[in-house]
């Protein structure tokens, strides 16, 4: 299961405040962590909203281009983690131990297609297995 | 309220084994360091695991679970030593041999504390041991690596639960008795056990990437898990191109599990797959991997180049633009290293598609006395192909009939006479001799 951790964003982040060295060391930590762990598929902090924009769409003209930076601060987005783990629990658990003192983390699930098991009956699995040979064999894989 | 306080626990539970999860293989590790019996220690941590089960549902989940796991495990580990202790009193002579220990008793503590970072990888290298048998290592790795139960790995591989339960008594039995040293492998040693590492995760994920069946906990995990183990043996052993190498290969191989599986559960071949359901987060760090293991700046090894090969497909839009003189030389780099028959036929495959039919039909023909395809159905299969594709319609229905007789699957059959059928009436010549 995949889900992506949601870091919204502060009156210091939306100001460009950087963070300090020990929460940055702290931060490094628990990324550590997470790749040591074998979950952490991606992680990235966002610039200030103001360095953003919004495209608006509208089905009677061409999109719209809406500079930043928006004013509601804690509903903008300031960072995020994509972790693929085995459980919600797992996420929240992991979620838990995020170095931070105060703000709002979001998570959610990522839609992906690794629930398409069930589809699958038992009689198919010799077939799947002949066709991955033959997948092999022609195909490099 | 009936029924709040059951849902609750269950809720406490999943928490329980999330933890679990997260904080077994560290817990394991170091209690085997400190206990010097990998048994033990998974004992003594499963009591934890139980202590916490029956507890957490009323005191809530600590703070910080993980530690709260470890303190826990450390006084009964601490309890078994001393009733150990005392046993060894009443039965043997006090002695110098006893204060010794005494005075080494509060180390001993002190070392449960301290958190070793080789302690994991020690404990991949005791899980996937020589001594053991396959299954064992397989079954151990899940175990004590994964944090995955007995149950949940008898589901995966379809076997009895006890028999899995057996396995892993048994392997930790055998750790004991060949008296495994909790110690990383040095030298060429240590080359050998990576390769036994490596070997126990790339067959975990192969028992997921071609066994999608229906079970409940659905072979796409089992992948899933494989590639979590992966990439921590990779963050443990960051030197070496060959783990990085199976890691590019397996995230590769699991970008495309979504579109190796059509609408009703049929399997879809790579050539026919809906490139846009392949996973790009995967892909992009299978590149990353492959490039890890490239920039090594040694060969790469055989996981190496079935990485490099996946990632030409990969990187390919469709099936026309891939570089297929590339895969043809990495096929024959990966032979020089990783010599098979199977090998050679993937090798051929791609010198047909790069360098055209005749000059694949060349190599497919110096396969076709080797002992081992003698009864290989893609033999005949991929030479009825080729030899389609040369216009020589007579041969390929040979071959296609030849390879359909081969099979014992009824689908697959059918196809191969379907193309054996596409090639038209036989011969002139052929129905006369009739």
């Amino acid at each position: 299961m995949r889900f992506m951790v949601i870091v919204k964003a502060s009156e210091d982040s939306e100001n460009g405040v950087l963070p300090t060295e020990q929460e940055l060391a702290e931060m490094g930590a628990y990324n550590e962590e997470l790749v040591k762990a074998g979950i952490m598929l991606a992680g990235e902090g966002l610039h200030p909203s103001s360095k953003g924009a919004r495209v608006r769409f509208s089905k009677d003209s061409t999109p719209t281009v809406v500079d930043g930076p928006f004013a509601e601060t804690k509903e903008l987005v300031a960072g995020f983690w994509i972790l693929e783990v085995s459980s919600r629990e797992e996420v929240l658990e992991w979620v838990k131990k995020i170095p931070f003192r105060d703000g709002e983390v979001e998570v959610r699930q990522v839609f992906t297609a690794d629930d398409f098991g069930d589809a699958l009956t038992p009689e198919l699995r010799e077939q799947e297995d002949r066709q991955r040979a033959t997948v092999a064999a022609q195909h490099g894989e | 309220m009936p029924g709040a306080g059951t849902a609750m626990t269950a809720d406490v539970h999943r928490v329980v084994d999330a933890v679990w999860r997260m904080e077994s293989a560290k817990l394991v590790g170091a209690l085997t360091r400190v206990t010097g019996d990998v048994g033990l220690a998974e004992e003594l941590a499963q009591d934890a695991l139980v202590a916490a089960l029956e507890r957490w549902p009323e005191s809530g989940v600590p703070a910080k679970p993980g530690a709260w796991l470890m303190a826990t495990a450390k006084h009964r580990a601490i309890d078994t030593f001393r009733r150990a202790e005392r046993l060894e009193r009443k039965t043997t002579e006090l002695g110098r041999e006893l204060a010794d220990r005494e005075q080494a008793e509060p180390d001993w503590t002190a070392a449960l504390d301290e958190v070793v970072e080789d302690d994991v990888l020690r404990l991949v290298f005791i899980s996937c041991h020589p001594v053991l048998s396959r299954e064992a290592r397989v079954a151990l790795t899940l175990r004590l690596i994964g944090g995955l139960a007995t149950e949940e790995i008898a589901r995966a591989f379809l076997v009895a639960e006890p028999t899995v339960a057996q396995r892993i008594v048994r392997a930790k039995r055998t750790l004991t008795a060949a008296r495994v040293p909790f110690e990383l492998p040095t030298g060429a040693d240590f080359t050998a056990r990576l390769s036994s590492v490596l070997e126990v995760v790339y067959l975990i994920f192969n028992e997921g990437y071609s066994a999608t069946t229906g079970a409940s906990w659905t072979r796409p995990a089992l992948c899933q898990e494989a590639l979590r183990l992966g990439r921590i043996v990779a963050e443990l052993t960051p030197a070496e191109p060959e783990v990085h190498g199976l890691v590019a290969l397996l995230e590769i191989q699991a970008s495309r599990l979504a579109a190796r599986i059509g609408p009703d559960g049929e399997p879809v071949l790579l050539t026919d797959q809906n490139r846009s359901r392949w996973d790009r987060v995967l892909i992009g760090r299978g590149l990353a991997a492959l490039r890890r293991a490239e920039q090594a700046g040694r060969p790469l090894g055989p996981y190496g180049l079935q990485a490099a090969i996946a990632a030409c497909h990969a990187r390919a839009a469709s099936v026309e633009e891939t570089d297929w003189l590339r895969i043809a030389a990495l096929y024959e780099a990966l032979a020089e290293v990783a010599p098979s028959p199977v090998v050679e036929l993937n090798r051929a495959v791609a010198v047909s598609r790069g360098y055209g039919p005749a000059a694949g039909l060349e190599l497919v023909d110096a396969l076709t006395d080797v002992p081992a395809l003698r009864g290989y159905h893609l033999l005949p299969s991929v030479r009825g192909d080729l030899l389609v594709q040369l216009g020589r319609l007579d041969e390929a229905r040979a071959e296609f009939e030849r390879a359909a007789s081969l099979t014992r699957n009824e689908r697959e059959q059918a196809l191969l006479l379907d193309r054996a059928a596409a090639c038209g009436p036989a011969g002139r010549r052929l129905e006369a001799e009739a």
